[in-house]
């Protein structure tokens, strides 16, 4: 079974990246498209830190026996790579975007310039 | 066949090329007075743009630089939008010669290919260059022959004559890293026909190559990358209207 104070903490501090995450994007920092990732980890995060038992049974089928904590690093692992995936693919369209802008304004400025 | 009044301009990417540039636009003019010229100035933070500005040439400057394919695409939507009907490329630290330009256009020209690559390892060739760097060409070369069906010898060239097809295609989707060899597997799986032309290549007159011997390893594994996944997409259609 999880320490108690274990699930404390690992709750007090995925609840804290939720509203961390809420504020964010109340305070438009955040769009709501990049923040999904974001609270679809800290929501999974908080059952399974306050869900003692589910951790324990999923812990169980996953054979990890020692200590079921180590599920909890390996879900929150897994969720941020998730999320550097997301943006690494958002880095890569920005980067297209961008380029076809640059491209677009070059060669309208050539237009402009020609037409003087 | 190509009528006589075709439209041909020659692409001529640079990213500081001022002390390159000036000579290279001369030797066109010289070789293939026919060409129009558009200079593309990618990211330069030196006179380069003026200096080709000043030979006539006409010039698309790039707000910051994109790198080789992105300012290579530049010049085919260019070539595209304007209308031309042949488009041929040369880079503008001068080592390709213009005086083989006509080599290169001619079986594109002719109605041949729709692309025609300046190879410098067919005919007499006379290339030199790092071991490495030799080995890595001669792998891709391997790469895209099979790709290609055909036999191709030198697949980063960037020494190319484009009919208007092609600058269509390219200018629609070309890949940005690494324009040769993406994008000449790409026009192959598009049913372009290539061919190879021998040519010979000059050594820079200022600078170094933006390729060094040790990066052009890195460039291999990524170049092999990108068209091995290359061979996993579908092939788009693209504009063909003239």
């Amino acid at each position: 079974m999880t320490p108690l104070k274990v699930s404390i903490a690992a709750t007090f501090v995925a609840v804290l990246l939720l509203l961390g995450v809420l504020e964010l994007i109340r305070s438009r920092r955040l769009h709501e498209r990049y923040a999904l990732l974001w609270l679809a980890t800290g929501l999974v995060l908080v059952v399974l830190a306050a869900w003692r038992g589910g951790l324990n049974t999923i812990a169980g089928w996953l054979g990890v026996r020692s200590y079921p904590p180590a599920v909890l690093f390996a879900v929150g692992l897994l969720f941020v790579i998730l999320v550097l995936l997301h943006y690494s693919t958002v880095i890569s369209r920005l980067t297209d975007e961008n380029m076809n802008l640059a491209q677009r304004l070059a060669l309208l400025e050539e237009k402009v310039r020609e037409r003087d | 066949m190509a009528p006589e009044t075709t439209r041909r301009i020659a692409i001529v990417p640079a990213f500081n090329e001022e002390r390159n540039i000036g000579r290279l636009l001369d030797e066109i003019r010289t070789h293939a007075p026919d060409l129009e010229v558009v200079v593309v100035s990618d990211g330069s933070t030196d006179a380069t743009a003026e200096v080709a500005r000043g030979r006539g040439a006409r010039v698309v400057v790039l707000p910051f630089n994109l790198g080789i394919g992105g300012a290579v695409q530049t010049g085919f939507r260019f070539a595209w939008e304007e209308g031309f009907d042949l488009a041929v490329r040369l880079d503008g630290d001068g080592q390709h010669d213009p005086a083989q330009l006509h080599a290169v256009i001619d079986p594109v020209a002719a109605g041949e290919a729709d692309i025609a690559i300046g190879s410098r390892f067919i005919g007499e060739g006379g290339y030199r260059s790092s071991a490495a760097r030799r080995v890595g060409i001669g792998i891709l070369a391997r790469v895209v022959s099979r790709v290609a069906r055909q036999r191709l010898t030198d697949t980063t060239s960037g020494f190319q004559a484009l009919n208007r097809r092609a600058i269509g295609l390219y200018a629609a989707e070309l890949p940005h890293d690494y324009p040769e060899v993406e994008g000449l597997v790409m026009a192959l799986r598009h049913g372009l026909r290539v061919c190879e032309v021998p040519v010979t290549m000059r050594e820079r007159e200022h600078g170094r190559s933006s390729i060094s011997a040790l990066a052009s390893v890195y460039y291999m594994i990524k170049v092999l990358l990108a068209v091995f996944v290359d061979l996993f997409r579908p092939v788009r259609g693209h504009r063909e209207d003239v």
